[in-house]
């Protein structure tokens, strides 16, 4: 029984690691235009079948991958200038507005891939083989690894980022008080693009992570668009620690539930948990405790 | 005065040579074949080879000069795997398009949602789909080519009394095929002393099966099947390897084709599932009957395409022969005589077997057209 609960933990934080980086994207967007980005998802998708493109095209795999990312952070920042700076510029663009916006950018992107690649399904070679690990009493395969360590790097890099150079503090500040920070002669402009090729690339890292373990195909960000978005929403929307920890935390009770109650449900268990921070604790898990300095 | 005493002559000519006119045209009037595939989306990898397969043969048989003297016009929509929008081309193929006929519904959701159009239209259709609910209970107009998925579970649990397994985990997807599966191998299991142990569920877009594999393993279990199409039997066989389980496992023939060695990988070999001969055309032996037409169609379809050859387009080939068959025997494209043309199809071999209809059977096929397959070295090799 024990080892049963072991590999439920250890599938659980594999998923739950790929909706942490989705969940992490929503909140840097969140942050920096109070708008979801249902487009996210789709970040995730270009990164996986970019990579497989450039594999296919003959380049190694360790260069695909990090040029899959480049590619899908430059797709962020094309969504960003295309698709929000007009809306934006234009001066009558709410957030509501904003929203709507990119689920037809995330339409749209599923389309130009349905065009540009194919629909079927398509797996990239794992990073490292697929000798199965035995790590207490779970078997997990080395990408699973690879995808714990990747996410938990992005995380730091990230917290480094944000709180050390003085780009991600500037991003910090826009997030507090756009106005004053624009008066302090930074740019809002700048920052929302950088926020986009930064959730892009996210997002895409998750992709070319799990590509090797889920497959990937040209509807893939459909449902991690959505459950990458309940995690935040359980984590607290616009909250680092707070994505990682919704996201982990979903993953593991996706994986809880189907292992311990039913499998024929597992996707409705982030739907239900959507439902129940909108219902209980809209702040998520971290919005509770956070308070503004007056 | 002048024109009027004219008119009525000159009217009388002009109907007249428009009657003699048109009587050639009716002749020369196509032979409408319909359909409704799932080119693209999650069963794509079933109405991709099936549509190249029907454009492939409606033109080798127009150019050896048609049926009946009259060319075939090939009408196919795609339904994207959408039970709903298959509804909504049967629709139009039948109201719209007119067709004579419809070969296509390469999902059993798909067909199912059609089947209820062509029984009140009354119009002949061939399924490409898999589930026994289609010809069970028998419908007038339905047919179907592909094996039934109960044939399926009857040949995998044949060969896993063989070797020497009676307790069986069974694990299935959520879409129609596998839940259609997965209810005849409960029904059938007791005919040959099977008994089921587990039994998990996975969802369609599932990307790991670990928890539903971690429970089977810790079940008595001395076999394990998995009913499904799509990704998730790859998934599963990646995950199975991953968790340990050494027991043999068994996919259905919905996978039978080389996109799941591919998506599995490794883990694919060893694994075994029942499928048509269409496969291991070369490893059939030389007096096989089958040999001759899977080898010629493998040919055709590997030349003009370039890529493998898969038993779904197979279906696809058979479907449009026998109705091509129905419409000569018939001798015009009466959707009454061709149905009953159809429905008196007697030996004839096809890629998926030698197929014998009547009134209460409207598969044609028995336990022998189905091979049982093996992946070695990632690719098919029969078990004799």
């Amino acid at each position: 029984m024990g080892e049963q609960w072991a590999q439920f933990v250890a599938a659980g934080l594999t998923s739950g690691a790929i909706y942490a980086l989705v969940a992490l994207g929503f909140s840097i967007v969140y942050n920096a235009s109070h708008a979801i980005n249902f487009a996210q998802g789709e970040f995730v998708m270009v990164g996986g079948m970019a990579a497989v493109s450039l594999v296919a095209a003959g380049l190694p795999l360790a260069v695909a991958v990090l040029l899959a990312v480049a590619v899908a952070g430059v797709v962020g920042l094309g969504v960003e200038k295309l698709a929000i700076e007009p809306a934006q510029r234009s001066g009558k663009a709410d957030v509501v507005t904003l929203i709507i916006i990119t689920i037809g950018v995330a339409l749209f992107l599923r389309g130009v891939a349905q065009v540009l690649w194919d629909k079927r399904v398509h797996p990239l070679p794992a990073f490292s083989g697929t000798e199965p690990i035995a790590i207490l009493g779970a078997t997990l395969v080395p990408q699973s690894l690879w995808v714990l360590g990747g996410t938990a790097l992005a995380v730091l890099a990230l917290g480094w980022f944000f709180s050390r150079t003085l780009y991600g503090k500037a991003m910090r500040a826009t997030a507090v008080n756009p106005l004053a920070a624009e008066l302090m002669g930074i740019s809002t402009r700048g920052v929302m693009l950088a926020s986009f090729a930064l959730a892009a690339m996210l997002g895409a890292l998750g992709g070319v992570l799990t590509a090797p373990i889920t497959f990937t195909s040209y509807d893939v960000g459909v449902m991690l668009g959505l459950k990458g978005f309940a995690a935040a929403m359980l984590g607290g929307l616009g909250s680092f620690g707070g994505a990682v920890a919704g996201g982990l935390l979903l993953g593991l009770l996706e994986s809880l539930g189907a292992g311990l109650l039913s499998s024929a449900y597992k996707d409705a268990i982030a739907f239900v948990v959507i439902l129940g921070v909108l219902f209980f604790m809209p702040g998520g898990l971290v919005g509770a405790r956070r308070s503004e300095r007056v | 005065m002048t024109l009027l005493r004219h008119a009525r002559p000159l009217a009388h000519a002009a109907v007249l040579s428009l009657a003699v006119a048109a009587v050639p045209a009716l002749a020369q009037e196509p032979i409408r074949i319909g359909s409704f595939l799932s080119v693209t989306g999650p069963a794509a990898f079933l109405g991709d080879p099936e549509l190249k397969t029907l454009e492939l043969y409606v033109e080798r048989i127009n150019a050896a000069g048609g049926v009946n003297g009259r060319k075939l016009q090939l009408t196919a929509y795609d339904d994207a795997g959408d039970a709903e929008k298959a509804r909504t081309f049967a629709k139009r193929l039948i109201e719209q398009d007119k067709v004579d006929l419809i070969v296509g519904g390469s999902t059993t959701g798909a067909t199912m949602a059609a089947v209820p159009l062509v029984e009140q239209a009354g119009v002949p259709f061939i399924s490409l789909a898999g589930a026994v609910v289609i010809v069970e209970p028998v419908k007038k107009w339905v047919f179907k080519t592909p094996h039934t998925d109960r044939m399926a579970c009857d040949k995998i649990f044949v060969d896993m009394k063989a070797r020497g397994a009676s307790k069986v985990a069974l694990i299935s997807g959520s879409g129609g095929f596998d839940k259609s599966m997965r209810a005849e191998c409960l029904k059938v299991a007791p005919n040959h002393g099977v008994e089921i142990v587990a039994d998990e569920t996975y969802g369609a877009a599932d990307t790991d099966m670990t928890a539903q594999l971690t429970k089977i393993r810790a079940s008595n279990a001395q076999a394990v099947l998995n009913a499904g199409f799509g990704q998730g039997p790859a998934i599963v066989t990646r995950n199975y390897r991953q968790v340990g389980i050494t027991l043999p496992l068994y996919q259905s023939h919905g996978v039978a084709s080389k996109e799941y060695i591919k998506l599995s990988g490794d883990a694919a070999n060893g694994v075994r599932l029942p499928a048509a001969a269409l496969l291991v055309a070369d490893l059939l032996a030389a007096g096989d009957a089958q040999k001759p037409v899977v080898t010629a169609y493998r040919d055709a379809y590997e030349t003009r395409f370039k890529s493998d050859v898969s038993t779904f387009g197979g279906h696809a080939y058979d479907g449009l022969m026998l109705a091509v068959g129905a419409i000569k025997a018939a001798g015009s494209t009466d959707k009454a005589k061709v149905r009953d043309a159809l429905e008196a199809t007697k030996g004839y071999v096809g890629t998926g077997g030698m197929v014998t209809m009547s009134a209460t059977d409207h598969m044609g096929l028995d336990l022998s057209a189905f091979r049982m397959l093996e992946v070695k070295n990632g690719t098919w090799s029969l078990v004799q």
